[in-house]
């Protein structure tokens, strides 16, 4: 492994105390932090520094640090997750950040998304979509065997792809209209390509959708900016998909 | 008190069926009148709530994330095992019983682990019928892989994130649930205290996160799934906000610690790159399946990997185990890697570090079919590392990554606390001193879809269905102690960060009950410690107030119970004067330096019960027979 070396960053973050709070962007300075960091531990080495100074440090939703929960998540620099394509902000390393950059970084700012504090942004609207229909009605007991179900590789690998969605908002955040359609459509895509999920098929479609437009999600104008911003890169053919299983189920 | 583990008589392979038959059940009827708390939406906290609510039982679920959908079982990625013999390799459910035991290196419930393999075919079923987008064959059929400690293919998989699946195939069984008005889903809560009505479990104290109110719920039973404590360690490969605090409130008011030293540290991690560091990122043991490991044969030979020419490397574990070669369980290549690393072989910057090799397996299969099986481990790698593994050998090292202990329960998985259940990676039961590979997810989903729905009704068939009423004097007394505890936490304004204490916390635990222990540095631990705990509580530093969301306050919280937690760890390690599993005693080892157990004396479940602040806890000990099965030393030559 190469040595690492270290770099000075102004950092702009937004600090807000609370939902009904005034919020700003506050301005802090970094020294001699290693490229080796990711980006969350840069946000460690900022805290620990604030603490030490008798501030406040800046609040941030993250866990697993891996890429997989979608707890974490800002903009920064304009870009959901930040500039690299594929990656979850957790998974961004400062490597890809120079000496004397200035790093904005604010939430995810959405309708349905109010705010926490700082960084953090309330998401329970996503499970309020699944709750929806996001799920094929079956009981714990009584499954038959795996294998009496065949289901051919293809379309197990395509369900998987719209699957890997891992909930984290940025599609929404990065959407002009704050819309949840790449999200929604990664589970309605999932189900649809899979036998399991075609008993309830037109549902789902219909009330997922609805529940979105309930919740204060925008409508879908194909933007595409939400598929650049996903961190797992699901692609909004799912949306078609969608749209698709959409007009069905109002047709029929 | 004598631990009852309550094992059903008969034959091995009876033992559930005849268990289930005899357990009460509760009528229909009844059900919706009984309330349930299950604290944790893990696999194993999200199944149970969803199985339990499916059976009409009004359940209330709390999770510390912002959704169910984000607890740590969501970053599993290799796999889970099931005796389906879909591959005609000569599996069964006994020999996923017997690899299981002997992986635990005879330390676990032979009836518990019978149970465990016979129910993991309808974990598969189950998951298949939920749409969870398992690999597939051309054909259409399931696809399995093989993990260590085993000679069958038996695990079932998605891609790299087969925890992620099965999580989110708990999650929508959840959500129906949810939306069907049988469970009530509480976010960003943090149980802090268990409440006891005459000795029985009847509630929890949560500290709602974004407000930072105590809130009060009551419950004709309480059931933890509130996962492992490997972050004790500091680093691991655990998600940030894996605690021991549910489990470890719950030993105050009485449940017994079982087993607490039983910590798997994990072959294949990525290596700690500096003191910045947060936390480890696992690279999947099914990486074993196609890597090969190595380390230069010369001591100190810091060439680049390339130039290190096919006889000049050590294929230590081939060569060692010709049996099993790379697929040794974790335990055995993570010693193995360490004592690679101690003999000066070791590579990469800080020489703490093996070689994960794919050339051979590239060459046999090509580019595009490794990238098909490991392609997200090796972007993840990429990322982190800025190395592409295609082009040079991963470089890997051991980090905590799962602990066997937990608290005890006994066969129905209720503690010994009347009424308070435990599940997944935070009870103690199935996987002995060591843990085989693709075995947590699937204890994680038996334990909630198909055990405690059934054995619960054991307990709640003799409790009156009355409204559990919140509000008594027990609920005040633990509110008020839970209150007590964040207001002393929000009184340190010393110097070092709660982060700091952490850290220091974790290196000892590292140093002295990690990959190998013996007396001298376990008892050192034993006196530095206290030192450290009376530090933080002394020259500790929490920002904020209670009255908000303030994740300072919470990490406080958990580090705080980590200081106590830590001892009781260091405590079984040195009572327990064996190896085995994961537990290496440097006192007790064969000739080869594998862990060398001793059934005469240590055969039991060491359970630790609560004595009070600052007194050494009592052990209790659950003697281990073994009817079916006959301890050996484990070989995997
Ligand atoms: C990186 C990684 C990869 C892994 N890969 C595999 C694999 O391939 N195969 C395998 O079999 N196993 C694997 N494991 C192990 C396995 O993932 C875990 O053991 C298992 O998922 C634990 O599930 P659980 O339901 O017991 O707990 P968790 O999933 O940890 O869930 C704990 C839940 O409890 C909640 N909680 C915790 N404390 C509190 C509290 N005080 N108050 C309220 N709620 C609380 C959390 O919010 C969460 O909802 C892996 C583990 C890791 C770390
Ligand atoms: S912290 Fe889990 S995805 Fe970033």
């Amino acid at each position: 492994m190469q040595k690492s070396i270290t770099i000075h960053l102004i950092i702009k973050v937004w600090r807000q105390e609370n939902a009904t709070a005034k919020g700003a962007l506050a301005s802090y300075s970094l020294r001699d932090i290693s490229t080796d960091m990711s980006f969350l531990e840069m946000l460690d080495v900022l805290n620990e520094q604030l603490t030490h100074t008798g501030d406040e440090p800046v609040a941030f939703d993250h866990d697993c640090r891996e890429g997989i929960c979608g707890m974490c998540g800002a903009v920064v620099n304009g870009q959901a997750h930040g500039p690299e394509s594929g990656t979850t902000l957790c998974q961004l390393h400062m490597r890809h950040f120079k000496s004397g950059d200035t790093l904005v970084i604010e939430p995810f700012r959405a309708r349905a998304f109010p705010l926490v504090r700082d960084l953090v942004v309330d998401r329970s609207a996503l499970d309020g979509i699944i709750q929806e229909g996001g799920y094929v009605s079956v009981n714990s007991g009584g499954a038959p065997d795996a294998n009496a179900l065949p289901i051919a590789q293809k379309h197990a690998e395509a369900a998987m792809d719209a699957a890997a969605c891992i909930g984290c908002g940025a599609c929404v955040a990065a959407c002009p209209n704050a819309s949840a359609m790449l999200f929604v459509s990664g589970k309605v895509s999932q189900l649809a390509l899979l036998p399991q999920g075609d008993p309830e098929r037109k549902e789902r479609a219909l009330n997922m959708v609805r529940k979105a437009d309930a919740l204060g999600f925008g409508s879908c104008t194909n933007e595409r900016e939400c598929e650049a911003v996903c961190p797992k890169s699901i692609s909004i053919s799912n949306i078609a998909r969608l749209n698709r299983e959409f007009l069905r189920a109002m047709v029929s | 008190m004598i631990l009852n583990a309550k094992i059903p008589s008969g034959p091995l392979a009876d033992k559930w069926d005849s268990h289930c038959f005899q357990s009460k059940l509760v009528n229909p009827a009844n059900k919706r009148k009984y309330n349930v708390i299950v604290v944790g939406s893990g696999l194993a906290g999200a199944s149970a709530a969803a199985t339990l609510a499916e059976l009409g039982y009004n359940v209330s679920c709390f999770t510390i994330q912002d959704s169910p959908r984000r607890a740590h079982s969501i970053a599993a990625q290799g796999g889970i095992n099931a005796a389906k013999n879909y591959q005609n390799d000569g599996d069964s459910i006994f020999r996923l019983f017997y690899d299981t035991i002997k992986g635990g290196d005879f330390r676990s419930r032979e009836a518990n682990v019978y149970r465990l393999a016979q129910v993991s075919n309808n974990i598969i079923d189950q998951c298949v019928a939920q749409g969870v987008p398992f690999a597939r064959e051309y054909g259409g059929q399931l696809a399995n892989r093989s993990f260590g400690g085993a000679q069958v293919s038996r695990t079932f998989y998605a891609r790299g994130q087969t925890g992620q699946q099965l999580l989110l195939g708990a999650y929508s069984s959840l959500s129906r649930q949810i939306k069907l008005g049988k469970v009530t889903m509480f976010t960003r809560r943090e149980m802090l205290d268990l409440v006891l009505e005459d000795g029985q479990a009847r509630g929890i104290i949560v500290r709602n996160l974004i407000t930072g109110e105590l809130e009060q719920y009551g419950g004709h039973a309480v059931v933890l799934a509130t996962g492992g404590y490997g972050n004790a360690f500091y680093l691991s490969t655990n998600a940030m906000a894996s605690n021991v605090t549910a489990a470890f409130r719950a030993y105050k008011r009485g449940a017994m610690m079982a087993n607490p030293c039983y910590v798997q540290i994990h072959p294949t991690c990525i290596p700690v790159h500096g003191d910045y560091q947060s936390k480890l990122t696992l690279m999947s043991e099914s990486l074993r399946n196609d890597g090969r490991v190595w380390v230069p044969k010369k001591k100190g030979d810091n060439r680049p990997p390339a130039d290190i020419l096919e006889n000049e490397r050590d294929y230590y574990l081939e060569q060692k185990y010709p049996s099993f070669g790379n697929l040794v369980p974790r335990d055995v290549a993570s010693r193995n890697a360490k004592e690679q690393c101690d003999l000066g072989k070791g590579v990469g910057e800080t020489n703490l570090a093996v070689y994960l090799d794919f050339d051979e397996a590239i060459a046999r299969d090509g580019q595009a079919t490794i990238m098909k099986k490991y392609g997200n481990l090796f972007q993840m790698y990429e990322k982190i590392t800025d190395k592409n593994p295609l082009t040079e050998p991963m470089m890997i090292y051991p980090a905590v990554h799962y602990t066997m202990g937990g608290l005890w329960v006994d066969y129905d998985l209720m503690s010994t606390i009347p009424g308070l259940f435990v599940l997944g990676e935070a009870n103690f039961s199935d996987h002995g001193a060591n843990r085989l590979g693709a075995s947590a997810l699937m204890q994680g989903l038996a334990d909630g879809y198909f055990i405690l729905p059934y054995t619960i009704g054991n307990y709640l068939a003799k409790t009156s269905h009355d409204q559990v009423q919140v509000g008594g004097d027990a609920f005040t007394e633990a509110q008020q102690q839970a209150d007590s505890k964040l207001n002393q936490l929000l009184a340190l304004k010393g110097k070092r960060t709660v982060d700091d204490f952490h850290k220091e916390l974790g290196a000892l635990l590292w140093d002295e009950c990690g990959m190998a222990r013996n007396k001298v540095g376990l008892q050192r631990a034993l006196t530095k410690i206290p030192e450290i705990r009376a530090e933080f509580w002394s020259n500790g530093l929490v920002t904020g107030q209670g009255a908000e969301f303030n994740q300072t306050l919470e990490r406080a919280g958990r580090v705080a119970d980590f200081l106590e937690f830590g001892e009781i760890m260091v405590h079984d390690a040195l009572a327990r004067e064996e190896s085995c599993g994961c537990h290496l005693r440097e006192e007790s080892q064969t000739a080869e330096n594998e862990a060398l157990r001793d059934d005469d004396k240590f055969s039991y479940v060491a359970a630790w019960q609560y004595q009070g602040q600052d007194t050494a806890p009592k052990l209790h000990k659950e003697e281990l027979s073994f009817e079916n099965v006959t301890p050996s030393q484990r070989s995997y030559k």
